[in-house]
């Protein structure tokens, strides 16, 4: 593993972080969406990471391996005038947690923040052997 | 063969090498900082250090194998773990252990790089005065 490999492994996390933001940017934009392309109300999508080796001893990056919905049960608020309203007046909203959503939010872009400072840092040791003996 | 100033820069050179393989393995553990099961992985420098002095062989990333007895053709080779210069790849003992089995301690891991990348430069300093040095002795 050479010090190029710190650039593939950033990069992955990077890749695996930003996959990460979009997925709360859609949770977040659908928070009210009380129906999708399937007629079905929006559930909460998550990514899961894991770990691909990558470059040698000890390299590892990330991959996301999956985005699964959220199993959680989704919201019933009670709204008769609404026209997706069910016989009782129920309206099934999304189960996003906006809470969480904004938490996983700034989770990320920290993340990402630690990634691009390794990248930078790998990338001036770079330079730097570069110029050894002149 | 080693020429005289092949010696003269051969400690600094190692040292560079594993400070660079340190490197790699401190940047996969902040990129896994959210892996769930990952687990923070690292190197004893100074072992690695003796290691690849006394071996001079030893090849960067060789993986150190232990030799199994086969009594059978179907037996595995035995191969250890991952290895760097020679010293063994180990997991950090955990501070502060996460739900989801991650033990990348962000901070540690942090310090640790930025630990591990001015040692870095300053073995490049090292070489680069080493290489002045004979530069002038040459020149005069």
């Amino acid at each position: 593993m050479s010090l190029f490999n710190i650039f593939d492994i950033s990069g992955s996390a990077m890749t695996a972080q930003s996959q990460r933001l979009n997925t709360v940017a859609s949770n977040l934009a659908n928070a009210d969406s009380t129906t999708s392309a399937d007629g079905k109300t929006y559930r909460a999508k998550q990514v899961v990471f894991s770990t691909v080796p990558m470059g040698g001893a000890g390299g590892a990056g990330v991959r996301v391996a999956a985005v699964v919905e959220d199993a959680s049960p989704l919201k019933k608020q009670y709204e008769p005038a609404h026209p997706m309203a069910d016989e009782q007046g129920y309206v099934t909203m999304p189960n996003v947690n906006v809470v969480e959503e904004m938490v996983n939010m700034i989770s990320a872009s920290r993340s990402y923040q630690n990634n691009v400072d390794v990248m930078n840092t790998s990338k001036s040791m770079l330079l730097k052997t570069l110029t050894i003996g002149q | 063969m080693t020429s005289e100033i092949d010696r003269a820069l051969q400690f600094n050179r190692t040292a560079l090498n594993i400070l660079a393989e340190r490197q790699g393995l401190l940047a996969a553990n902040i990129a896994n900082a959210d892996t769930p099961s990952f687990k923070a992985r690292d190197i004893d420098f100074a072992s690695a250090l003796k290691n690849a002095l006394s071996n001079e062989t030893t090849k960067l990333t060789a993986n150190s194998t232990v030799p199994l007895t086969h009594t059978a053709p179907k037996h595995l080779g035995g191969q250890a773990g991952e290895s760097i210069m020679g010293a063994p790849v180990m997991y950090r003992n955990v501070l502060q252990p996460s739900a989801d089995g991650n033990t990348v301690d962000m901070d540690r891991e942090r310090a640790q790089f930025a630990d591990n990348a001015v040692r870095y430069e300053a073995s490049l300093k090292f070489i680069d005065s080493k290489i002045k040095g004979i530069l002038s002795a040459i020149q005069g």
